[in-house]
């Protein structure tokens, strides 16, 4: 049988994975937009196992409505993306420092 | 080992690798399309948990939606020409330190001596005519249908901030002006003009 142990330990090391890309990538922004996506698939598993393990499906709801903010995030994050690749015509994430003071 | 072990195994491990390959992938065309498997693979490992509406949602909106927008902007950017891993054997070491001390946390935390299947015992098989998608409505419908409402509206401000953001005007394109046309005043496009009527012709005859 499998335990709630197992599908968290995968969760957690996707979670990893998905911090390592963030952590890792200081030149694209898209891996880095992805490697949030993961994180986040990571978290929603975590949610859809103890949803199951505990019986109580409010965990599955609360997955739904992550999926729709992350959705829009993406929706969002992207179109940025495509308006600052148009304006500077780069999207490394070392050369978009006009913020930093 | 049983079937449903065997499934578990081997969906985790393709997941988990290709998770590994969207970070370490050098295209990201490629990073994406590994992103999908990712998803493919997590969908299969909610089934194995029962949620199989929230699976095909993964499936339909995620691999189907997000992920087509992420592979259309990727390559609409065309980002091949630039050395995008430069700075990536850079901060490896620091990266895998953080991550696997984390990780490392992460795992045991929830290992099996605080989650195996003693302290959390797996529930009893549900009936054959149970519906995940009816009970997750049910729920989701009464008690939650405010933040439903919410993220309905959550959408909609995505969609409107994607399409303005990226909304290009080109100059000597006709579009309509929506502000001129509500402005307009009925006098300034139409003139009734009184005009007085012919008088009567009397009809000659022989000619």
């Amino acid at each position: 049988m499998l335990s709630l142990s197992d599908f968290l330990i995968v969760a957690a090391l996707l979670f990893g994975i998905g911090m390592a890309g963030i952590v890792i990538n200081r030149k694209n922004i898209i891996t880095l937009l992805m490697s949030i996506e993961l994180m986040l698939l990571a978290v929603n598993t975590n949610f859809v196992a103890f949803s199951y393990y505990l019986n109580n499906i409010t965990g599955q709801i609360f997955v739904f409505f992550i999926l729709t903010v992350a959705a829009a995030e993406a929706a969002i994050g992207l179109a940025i993306m495509v308006v600052l690749f148009r304006r500077r015509g780069t999207i490394e994430v070392q050369q978009l420092d006009t913020l930093k003071g | 080992m049983t079937f449903i072990q065997l499934l578990f195994y081997a969906f985790a491990a393709i997941g988990v690798f290709s998770g590994l390959m969207v970070v370490a992938s050098k295209n990201p065309v490629r990073g994406a399309l590994f992103l999908v498997l990712t998803f493919f693979c997590m969908a299969a490992l909610w089934m194995l948990l029962r949620a199989e509406f929230l699976a095909l949602v993964l499936v339909l909106v995620y691999v189907g939606a997000v992920m087509t927008l992420f592979l259309f902007v990727v390559m609409m950017l065309s980002v091949n020409r630039l050395n995008l891993k430069e700075g990536f054997v850079r901060f490896l070491p620091l990266a895998a330190f953080v991550v696997l001390l984390m990780v490392g946390l992460m795992i045991m935390v929830v290992g099996p001596d605080r989650f195996g299947l003693l302290q959390v015992a797996a529930p009893a098989n549900l009936p054959a005519d149970f519906s995940n998608i009816a009970s997750l409505g049910d729920v989701l419908y009464t008690q939650y249908a405010y933040p439903f409402e919410v993220a309905a509206v959550i959408l909609l401000t995505a969609i409107v901030a994607a399409i303005s953001l990226t909304y290009h005007k080109k100059k000597g394109t006709k579009r309509q002006i929506v502000a001129q046309q509500i402005a307009v005043d009925p006098k300034d496009r139409l003139r009734i003009v009184n005009i007085p009527s012919e008088p009567k012709i009397k009809p000659t005859r022989g000619q």
